[in-house]
């Protein structure tokens, strides 16, 4: 399942919900993505997420596709947020659940990386000073998401 | 044809969203990017770095030879940085 919303969720009920959503599962991983206060630097007081409406739930929706094909998950949830956000809030959760914990492992660490790369959110930071900025695409994350390519 | 900006390309560019009428003989994204810088500011500037550019046709990732005939929505926007 996939939700894009501006409000904040809360990460132990989501994975609450899906623990307990079936006995065929063995596994829960989560990923929660937060705002924190540094980046290239710079003490950032908040963020900012943009995103284009409609195309981000296309793209969210074939990366979860993509993921339930290749491992054998019982849940799959993806939770990105838009708008302005505080030091500390959440800004993304995956979870995924599977009978043994390789596939949920995985499946997560492949969701993230791809989301990094194809999902369209941009991030707008304010610096301490009041400055803006958009945060520039890190190389490391088109590393990471290159390693699911096949 | 409606054009769509995303992040500094639509801070760059003025507004989040535009209608162009674009002539007949544009048939490719290729074509298009061209004929629009040619108009001059603010796409001139805007669009110099393609390469420092992503572009969506009607909401789905889009090379630079593709077809816009019968498109809908062309999006422009920088590499994504959300997560």
């Amino acid at each position: 399942m996939i939700i894009v919303q501006q409000e904040v969720f809360d990460t132990g009920a989501e994975i609450q919900k899906i623990s307990t959503s079936s006995h065929n599962i063995g596994a829960v991983v989560s990923f929660t993505g937060l705002v924190r206060d540094f980046n290239d630097g710079s003490d950032i007081n908040s963020l900012t997420l943009e995103h284009y409406p409609g195309m981000t739930e296309k793209e969210l929706e074939k990366i979860e596709a993509e993921a339930r094909s290749r491992w054998d998950l019982n849940a799959c949830l993806i939770i990105h947020r838009f708008g302005r956000m505080s030091l500390g809030e959440p800004i993304v959760l995956v979870v995924t659940a599977s009978a043994h914990r390789q596939d949920a492992f995985e499946a997560a660490a492949f969701l993230m990386d791809w989301l990094k790369t194809k999902a369209p959110f941009w991030k707008l930071e304010e610096t301490r000073d009041g400055d803006e900025g958009w945060v520039k695409e890190r190389s490391t994350d088109l590393d990471a998401a290159r390693r699911w390519e096949t | 044809m409606k054009i769509l900006y995303f992040a500094w390309l639509r801070t760059q560019i003025g507004t989040a969203e535009e209608i162009i009428q674009v002539p007949d003989h544009i048939t490719t994204l290729y074509a298009l990017i061209d004929w629009m810088k040619a108009r001059g500011e603010p796409y001139q500037s805007a669009l110099a770095d393609m390469s420092a550019i992503r572009v969506a046709v009607d909401q789905e990732y889009a090379s630079n030879d593709l077809s816009i005939t019968g498109a809908n929505e062309i999006a422009f926007f920088p590499p994504v940085t959300g997560g």
